[in-house]
Parts: C-alpha cells; sequence; structure tokens
C-alpha cells in the first residue's frame, strides 16, 4: 500500500518535473562568468536567509498549533509579556545574517561593479585576459543598435562576441530610458539617453542567447530583442568578415532615419559607419544643428552665454508627432557655428588645443573628467566642433 | 487615440473645449463601450434606486456632508474597495493578455490598449485602493483607541476625503474621455515627457495624484496632531495602543514625503505645460532627478502603507492569544527605527542607472539593516502567541497567513537589496512576485484582518464565517498560484510589462498564473458575498457587548457601533491595553452625571472644493484654460467664503446622552440576564 502511494507520488511529481526540466532557468545556469558570480550571490544569499526563514517558518505553524485554544494542555500566561534574553535574541539574530550579508553585499557590489574592468575570464583564469572588444550600444525605439568601433561596422538587434574574450560595453539611448540586459552573460544596466553608462562582461560558452530591454519603453517595448552569439575566434572573424561585404553604410541621414520609431527590427549589418557617431548621438547631436551636450557643458561650466543663450534656441522636432499645436513650443539649442565653419576653425586651433573629454557624464558618480578646466575661448575651435567637422 | 491629431479643435472650438474633442471618446473601441454600457446602466439603476428610496438627503446629510471620523472612515473603505473592482479587473485583463499572447498570437490587447492597463492597475491600487483603505482603517480607529470624540480637525477631515475621492474620479474618468498613461505607474520621464507622451493620458496622471495628494497630506497632517494632541488622560506615548503608534509613524512618514511627490509631479507639468526643461535632456535637465526624487518619495510611500498593517497584526495577535503583546517597547522603537530607515533607501530602487560600487552598496545594506526591526517585529508577534490561547477566528487566519507569506516577501526583498543580484533580478516578474507578495501578504491580508476583526465595532453585527473563509483561501491560495509562478519566470529572465512572449515554454507559468488570479477574484467576490450575507443575517450575528472578541483596547469599551461622541466620559487610562485593564480591574460604566456634548457641525464645503479641483483637473488636462482659472477662483473663494462660516459646532443635548446612554444600559442589562 504505501509502495503504491509512494509511486503515486513520484507520477504525480513527474508533470512538475518535466515543467520545470523543459525551461530554461538562465539567471541560474548563465553562461558568462559575471552572471555566474551573481547567480552564486543569489544562491548564497538565499541561503544566508534561509538560516533563519526556515526556523521561523516552522515555529510559526508550531506555535499556532500547540497554543490553540482547544489544547487545554499548554501552558497559558496571558501576562508575560517580556524577557530580556528573547529580547537579545530576536534583535541579534538577524543582526548577525545582515552583518554578514552586508559584508559579502559590500565586497561583491564593488567587485561584480559592471564599470570595473575584468581581473579574469573564468575563476582562476587570469592569466589569459585579452585586451577586451570595445561595443557602443544605443537602445532606440525600439530596437538596438551595436557599433564595433575598433572594426568600424555597425549592426541592429544582433551582437556577436568571441568566446573568453572580455568584452566592454557602453550604453546610451536615443530618446526613453531602457535596460540592456543579457541574461546568460552578465547583469543588466540601463540605456538612457545624454547619458552612458558601462558593463564589462564575458561569455565562456558558446552559443545564442536572449538579449533584450529590460525597462519598459512604449509600444514596441515587447519586440525589443535580440540574440546574442558567443562563437569562437574564427567565427567572430567570419562574422565581422560578413559585416564587411553588408552593402549598407551607417550614415547621420541613415542614423536618423533608422532613429525613427519601427518594431521587431530584423538584423541588419553596416559595413562602415559615420566617424563619432556614436559620440554624437550620445551627446544628442546626431540630428544636424543641435548643440552637443559636451558644448553646452563646457560652456555652462565656463558662466554660460547670458543672454544670448536665450535667443540660441530653435523649435525641436521629436520623432513622434505631437497631437495638436503644442509640439512647437518644444525647444533645442543651435549648434553656435555651421559645419563648415567649425571645420575651418578647428583646422586652424587642431595643434594647439587639447580635446577635453566629449562624454562628461559618465553615470559613475558623475565626476567630469578631467576635472582641472581646459582653457576655454568662446570660438568654435573646441574640440566638439572640431569632431563635428570631421564628421562631414 | 492615435488618430485625434486628425481633428484637432480650432478657433471658438478649441477655446471651449480646448483638446477634447468627439475622436476622445473612445466609442470606436468595442471593449470600453462595453465597460461603459456596463457602468453606465449600474450607474442609472444606483441612482434611480437613491431618488425611489428618496436617500438623496440621508446620503448627503448623513455622509457627504459629516465630519464624523467613523463616517468618513466608513466612505474610504467603500472607495478603497470599489476602486479594488477596478483596479483588479486591470489585473485580470493583464492576466488574460500574458496568458494567451504567445506562438505569434498577440492576444486580445493592443500595445495602446495593454500600455494603460498596467499602468492602471498600478496607479490605482496604491494610491486609490491601498491608501484609502489605510487612511480609513486610521480614520476610524485611531480616535477610538486614544479615547478622542472625533479628530483635531474634522472639517479638514471630510475635504481629505473628498479630494481622494476627486483623484479617484479623474482615474476612472481616463477609462471613457480620452486615454490614461502608457508609461508605467511611476511615469518615468523621458517616456512621460510630452514629446513622447503628447496625449492627455500622463496629464491625467498627475492632476489625479495631485488632487488626491492634497487629500492624503492633509490627513496625514490631521492624524498627527489628534495623536499628538487628544489622548485621553493618562495615555502617554508608551501606553499608546500599537495600532496608534504605527499610524503615528505612517502619518509623519506621509507628511515628510507627500510634498516631495506633489514637488516632483508639479516639475513634471512644468516640463509639459511650460516647456521647461527639469527632467529632459535637452537643455540641461537630466531625468535622474525625476527618477531620485519619486523614490524619495516611493519608498517611504511602501512603508506608509504596511506600517499600519503592523499596527493591526499586534492588536489582532494578541486579541486572539489572549494574551499582552510581547515586546510593547521593542515594537515601538522598531516601528520608529523602520520609519527613519525607510529615508535612506530610495536608490535601490535603482541600482542599475550606474550609480557606482559605493553607493549602491550603502543603499543595499541600508536596506538589508530595515529587515532587523522587521524581524523583531515577526519575532514579537511569534512569542505573543507563545504561551497563549489561539482562538482561529478570521482575523487570526489572515494574520497566521500573513506572518508565512510576508517573511517569504522579505526574504526576497533582502535579496533584491544586494546590488549584484539586482543586477540581475530587476525589473523581472522576480520583482514583481516580491512586491505583489509584501502588499497583498502585508498590506491586503491586514486589511482583511482589519476589516473582519473591526467591522463588529463599526456595525454592530459579526461578519458571516463560513463566506470570511471562502474569501480567505480564495486569496491565499490565489496568491500563490498567482505569483510563485513569476518567481519562477524571473528566475528564467522574464522581464515585466511585457505584452508579448516568443518563448512557448513559459506559457503554462502564465496559464497557472491566470489561474491564481481567478481564484483572488473568487476571494474577493466570496467578501462581497460575506458583507451581503452578514447584512442579511444581522440580527443572528448581532453583537450588543460592543466588546465580540474579548479585546484590549479601549475602541471596544464603547458600543457597537459607537454613539456619535464615541465616549460618554473620557476614560482615564492607566495602562496600555487599557480596555483589558478596565475589565479586569472590575470598571463599572457611569451611569449618571452626563453632560451635553460639544462637537463639530456638518458641512458641505469639502465636497465642494472637491468638485471644483477634480474641474480644475480635468479642465487642466484637456487644455480648456478658461474653466480652469474659474474653477481655480472659485476654489478660493469657496474657501475664503467658509473661513466665515462662525456657525460651526453645537452640542448635543444632554437628554440625548441620557437615552443614548439608557438604551444601552437596557441592552447590557439584557445581555448579562439572557
Amino acid at each position: 500500500m504505501g509502495n503504491t502511494l509512494s509511486r503515486l507520488r513520484i507520477l504525480l511529481l513527474l508533470p512538475l518535473v518535466a515543467l520545470l526540466g523543459g525551461c530554461n532557468f538562465v539567471v541560474m545556469n548563465p553562461a558568462g562568468d559575471i552572471a555566474v558570480q551573481q547567480r552564486d550571490l543569489v544562491v548564497i544569499s538565499t541561503v544566508l536567509m534561509l538560516l533563519i526563514i526556515v526556523p521561523v517558518m516552522a515555529l510559526i505553524v508550531f506555535f499556532a498549533w500547540k497554543y490553540r485554544q482547544s489544547n487545554a494542555d499548554a501552558k497559558y500566561e496571558p501576562d508575560w509579556d517580556h524577557s530580556t534574553h528573547l529580547e537579545l535574541v530576536i534583535w541579534s539574530m538577524p543582526l548577525l545574517i545582515i552583518i554578514c550579508l552586508g559584508a559579502v553585499t559590500w565586497s561583491s557590489t564593488h567587485l561584480l561593479d559592471p564599470y570595473r574592468r575584468l581581473d579574469r575570464i573564468a575563476p582562476g583564469n587570469a592569466a589569459s585576459l585579452l585586451e577586451p572588444l570595445q561595443v557602443e550600444v544605443v537602445a532606440l525605439d525600439w530596437k538596438w543598435l551595436f557599433f564595433y568601433p575598433e572594426y568600424g561596422i555597425a549592426t541592429v538587434n544582433e551582437l556577436v562576441a568571441p568566446v573568453d574574450r572580455p568584452v566592454r560595453f557602453k550604453i546610451t539611448a536615443s530618446s526613453v530610458m531602457n535596460s540592456f540586459y543579457i541574461p546568460a552573460l552578465a547583469g543588466q544596466i540601463y540605456a538612457m539617453p545624454g547619458m552612458e553608462t558601462k558593463l564589462h562582461a564575458v561569455i565562456n560558452k558558446a552559443g545564442v542567447y536572449d538579449g533584450f530591454s529590460a525597462n519598459y519603453s512604449g509600444a514596441g517595448f515587447s519586440g525589443m530583442r535580440f540574440k546574442f552569439h558567443g562563437v569562437d575566434q574564427a567565427g567572430f572573424d567570419a562574422w565581422i568578415a560578413k559585416a564587411k561585404a553588408s552593402s549598407e553604410t551607417l550614415s547621420r541621414e541613415a542614423y536618423l532615419e533608422l532613429e525613427k520609431p519601427s518594431e521587431n527590427v530584423p538584423v541588419r549589418l553596416y559595413k562602415e559607419v559615420a566617424p563619432d557617431l556614436y559620440k554624437a548621438i550620445l551627446n544628442m547631436c546626431a540630428q544636424p544643428g543641435k548643440m552637443c551636450m559636451s558644448e553646452m557643458m563646457a560652456m555652462d561650466a565656463k558662466g554660460g552665454l547670458g543672454l544670448a543663450s536665450a535667443r540660441n534656441i530653435l523649435p525641436l522636432k521629436y520623432n513622434i508627432s505631437m497631437l495638436d499645436g503644442s509640439s512647437s513650443t518644444k525647444n533645442y539649442v543651435a549648434s553656435v557655428c555651421t559645419l563648415a565653419e567649425a571645420a575651418r576653425e578647428a583646422a586652424d586651433h587642431r595643434s594647439t588645443t587639447t580635446p577635453p573629454d566629449p562624454t562628461p557624464v559618465t553615470g559613475a558618480g558623475l565626476t567630469r573628467p578631467g576635472a582641472a578646466p581646459a582653457p576655454f575661448n568662446f570660438t568654435p575651435a573646441l574640440s566638439p566642433a572640431e569632431r563635428r567637422a570631421s564628421n562631414t | 487615440m492615435s488618430d485625434t491629431a486628425v481633428v484637432a479643435n480650432t478657433g471658438l472650438a478649441k477655446f471651449i473645449f480646448g483638446r477634447l474633442t468627439l475622436e476622445s471618446f473612445p466609442y470606436h473601441e468595442p471593449i470600453l463601450v462595453a465597460t461603459f454600457a456596463m457602468v453606465a446602466l449600474g450607474g442609472i439603476v444606483l441612482l434611480a434606486a437613491l431618488t425611489y428610496f428618496k436617500l438623496w438627503g440621508y446620503l448627503w446629510k448623513e455622509w457627504f456632508t459629516s465630519v464624523d471620523h467613523k463616517k468618513i472612515g466608513i466612505m474610504y473603505m467603500v472607495l478603497g474597495i470599489v476602486m479594488l473592482l477596478r483596479g483588479f479587473a486591470d489585473a485580470l485583463m493583464m492576466r488574460a493578455q500574458q496568458a494567451m499572447a504567445f506562438n505569434g498570437s498577440d492576444g486580445f490587447l493592443p500595445a495602446h490598449h495593454y500600455d494603460q492597463v498596467f499602468t492602471a492597475h498600478g496607479v490605482i491600487m496604491i494610491f486609490f485602493v491601498a491608501m484609502p483603505l489605510v487612511t480609513g482603517l486610521m480614520n476610524y480607529i485611531v480616535p477610538l483607541q486614544i479615547g478622542a470624540r472625533d479628530v483635531s480637525f474634522p472639517f479638514l477631515n471630510n475635504f481629505s476625503f473628498w479630494m481622494t475621492t476627486g483623484g479617484a474620479i479623474l482615474v476612472m474618468m481616463s477609462l471613457f474621455i480620452g486615454e490614461f498613461a502608457k508609461t508605467g505607474w511611476l511615469a518615468y520621464p523621458p517616456l512621460s515627457n510630452i514629446g513622447y507622451s503628447p496625449d492627455v493620458g500622463v496629464d491625467y496622471y498627475i492632476w489625479a495624484l495631485q488632487v488626491a495628494g492634497v487629500g492624503t497630506t492633509l490627513s496625514g497632517i490631521n492624524l498627527i496632531a489628534t495623536i499628538v494632541k487628544m489622548r485621553a488622560p493618562g495615555m502617554t506615548m508608551m501606553k499608546m495602543p500599537i495600532f496608534t503608534w504605527t499610524s503615528l509613524c505612517t502619518n509623519v512618514l506621509i507628511v515628510a514625503s507627500f510634498p516631495i511627490l506633489t514637488a516632483v509631479l508639479a516639475l513634471l507639468s512644468l516640463d509639459r505645460y511650460v516647456g521647461t526643461n527639469f527632467f529632459t535632456n535637452d537643455l540641461g535637465g537630466n531625468p535622474m532627478m525625476y527618477v531620485n526624487l519619486i523614490w524619495i518619495w516611493g519608498h517611504p510611500e511602501v512603508y506608509i502603507l504596511i506600517l499600519p498593517l503592523f499596527g493591526v497584526f499586534s492588536e489582532v495577535t494578541s486579541t486572539f492569544s489572549g494574551k499582552k503583546l510581547f515586546g510593547y517597547t521593542s515594537m515601538v522603537y522598531a516601528t520608529l527605527v523602520i520609519t527613519i530607515l525607510s529615508y535612506l533607501v530610495w536608490l535601490h530602487h535603482f541600482f542599475t542607472m550606474g550609480s557606482g560600487a559605493s553607493v549602491n552598496s550603502f543603499f543595499g545594506i541600508t536596506t538589508m539593516i530595515i529587515s532587523i526591526p522587521t524581524g523583531a517585529k515577526i519575532f514579537n508577534w511569534l512569542f505573543t502567541m507563545y504561551r497563549g490561547r489561539i482562538r482561529f477566528e478570521l482575523p487570526m487566519m489572515w494574520t497566521i497567513a500573513f506572518m508565512l507569506t510576508f517573511v517569504i516577501g522579505g526574504m526576497t526583498g533582502v535579496l533584491l537589496a544586494v546590488p549584484p543580484a539586482d543586477f540581475v533580478l530587476h525589473n523581472s516578474l522576480f520583482l514583481i512576485a516580491h512586491f505583489h507578495n509584501v502588499i497583498i501578504g502585508g498590506v491586503v491580508f491586514g486589511i482583511f484582518a482589519a476589516i473582519n476583526f473591526w467591522f463588529p465595532k463599526a456595525f454592530g453585527f459579526k461578519l458571516d464565517q463560513f463566506w470570511g473563509k471562502v474569501s480567505f483561501w480564495g486569496w491565499v491560495l490565489g496568491f500563490y498560484f498567482a505569483f510563485m509562478p513569476l518567481y519562477a519566470l524571473g528566475l528564467m529572465g522574464v522581464t515585466r510589462r511585457l505584452r508579448t512572449f516568443d518563448d512557448p515554454s513559459l506559457q503554462i507559468f502564465f496559464i497557472v498564473a491566470a489561474f491564481g488570479a481567478v481564484l483572488i477574484a473568487i476571494g474577493i467576490g466570496a467578501f462581497l458575498v460575506q458583507i451581503a450575507v452578514s447584512i442579511w443575517n444581522r440580527e443572528k450575528l448581532r453583537d450588543t457587548t460592543g466588546d465580540p472578541w474579548n479585546a484590549r483596547t479601549l475602541e471596544w469599551a464603547t458600543s457597537s457601533p459607537p454613539p456619535d461622541y464615541n465616549f460618554a466620559f473620557t476614560p482615564v487610562i492607566h495602562d496600555n491595553d487599557s480596555w483589558w485593564d478596565m475589565k479586569r480591574r472590575g470598571y463599572v460604566r457611569p451611569l449618571e452625571g452626563f453632560r451635553p456634548i460639544h462637537m463639530p457641525k456638518n458641512t458641505g464645503t469639502g465636497l465642494i472644493l472637491s468638485v471644483l479641483a477634480t474641474a480644475m483637473g480635468f479642465a487642466l488636462i484637456w487644455y480648456i484654460w478658461w474653466l480652469a482659472a474659474l474653477s481655480f477662483v472659485a476654489i478660493v473663494g469657496v474657501a475664503i467664503f467658509h473661513t466665515f462660516n462662525y456657525n460651526r459646532d453645537f452640542h448635543i443635548p444632554v437628554e440625548d446622552v441620557i437615552r443614548t446612554e439608557g438604551e444601552r444600559t437596557k441592552l447590557l442589562a439584557a445581555q448579562a440576564a439572557s
């Protein structure tokens, strides 16, 4: 009889096991070293907390059962409401757990900081650390654009990286907030317009993984997915060659077209990219005639332009059409010189000015890199202008 | 409507109607038309019934204009329950959509609709379900627990309630006139800026919350003043009932945090209406400021919701274990520590926005520290049960379910507070499961414990046991079926707010979750049946003692329902658990020496102001500037006019007091004789 029952129980459990077995718990079973460490942390923290949660749950059930009204044998002490010893225990037990967890948190948060360069590609494997692959990521409405600055190519909705080579992502967005997340590779980080976030990660197993936006960004959000391919070096080289053989070029005009909202966009490869396009997107000046944020901040750091800046404002055309006449009230700051002027000026000053870092907002505590005030003269000879000039 | 752009108003029509056109009414969307037909039909039946039974005068005189904290408390609860039905309808639609949208199917909701549904669900459940229910509870119980006749500012209380209702009405209007926000419940810019959300949705969001926010803030001020100034003689701070303590802390949190919400929404409206750039990226604005500010309000908000329910669980556990609360002092200090720490954790909502390791670990660790006093509270309830005599009445069942459920939610919460773990779980369905685990397991279970516990006090009869148990099991099982699959889905890397899915292996989890939602629907339905059946059988369920549970705190000393004046004589307090103490020391109800009782007079001003404020909100949403200006002037005018109303109080004649108390004496005598 008992035997039948236990067999029955196994039979009943089977669908459950099949159900769970058929699923891909990617967060619990990732393929990249960073995600593996994050998974370990999830497990360690959970076990630490279960040390206290399980006894508490058991005690709740036990006390509720033992001291039920119908149990006249149990002791009843209606006025017992204090015990210093117990108080010490009930405050110190959670405290001890939190001290352990706090220590784990402090060290792991620093070690797994997405801004931190990798110092290993797998447990105990720091020796074969390669120079990281650079990828610049832009979240668009509603697709992902990836630049490979070392190779001069770009892709839409397809990301490829060689196995065991660290990848350094620089991430921004064109319009609204998104979150860049490939669960098999590493934890997510937000993609925000006008700001840059960074992520360092490595993929250790070849395969095709899901990547997507983890922060709701509007109507096409559900389709904002891409495939991340972890491939060997030969496969990566072949893929780069394939991209290079593509017929498409990502010029500024092509980018402005691409930037317009679209859903469920198929993969696209670009053999060539307009110079410094990523920096222009980051500084929100891909649109011609718009002042880059880096320029604006450089001027503001010098005290601004005063009244002149109030006149230097043009109506902004968003890529989403507005419903009524109110769109004309939205403005942007015009760049202070034409591209041709900027090019001329830049040529004159090329030898004398050192370009300040064009990415003032890093997101990491928002410090301004190169905090020493660079010499500023209000001529269009600034390096952003220089860059714009070189873009044309 | 996406096609509204084609037919914008011009000229005089634009002046009169702003951007409100015929196209703003969703007559071409069958789901909404059907819903509207149902609501309209229900509304007409209700209005007709009220007219037929000549109830308008009664409602106006006895309820709408009432400044009695008990009636206002009940009206808050009714508002919360009505809005629960709307918010839950949204939840059912989401669960159905996600269970269907597989294998290339688009489900039944287009993005335009679905995105509004999940936004409305969040906004309604937090602002117009949880907040009114919690506020209603505090409004009803606190003055009774501290032996007061009413709150400090009775008119303000009525005004606060109507402002909250005004906000709720604006949200409901968005269903049939125009649309609601499609931004998620916190409306992060740039998505909520005019450039990406040019429609009226975000404006509905802003003005509904601004109007309701006035009510919430004022009610917070009112209850703080009440608790600080109006306690019965002898009730020192450390003799206050624990529910009053948690209410005090909650209202401190409200007063300190809601102005931040008001300010941040005001800045967002400036961005949207005037073209400022606080939260844009152009012209030097920064959306991160919005994210920080909204969470500096948003995190204390979750403690605003849960703290009063911690108080409820304390009262319930102690009453039904027949024991003093274990560790009263440490309970009070735990509440205070939570109150203060809740201001130091907001950044854990956006570890993934690149704040850097040191900042993230600081906020991660402060978040974990909050779990220490919370853990201490769980232990205190545990040891209150220890060596008690536990009666498993409905309130106690909800409390046990809470304790078992809440610790799981607490654990996953602490897990999410570890920044690297949050990087893989943030915005996933794991997070959704976590906060529903604490909000349903904590706030909702607590509300039901409280309703079952205090209903006999408010209406003089107990709630039906059978339907209460159906409701209990529907909710508890429904919760586990609905949200445990979401934990699993989160670990599979499934993110929130998705409308369609690629991976067919996920579907079964969503179907189980939808089944859970159906169970919860049964729980809600059974609760409504429970109320109806109890009213039907009220004579059988009648409680004449005023103390049906053999309870401990002062509200049980008076009759059920309490007379308008609560207590004929202000009680004197010698101990916490004062009613228990009075019963034990052989307290005898005074039968003579009554005096006339000074009471505040009803006024319709609160309702009028709220109608005007709602009209102003509506006008601002639709750019009907003349109406906005007119209603603003009217608000100021009515407010000034009200300050000249000197006819604000009256005395309940001594004969009335004697008669009321005499009836109670007879009832008690009959009870004792039988």
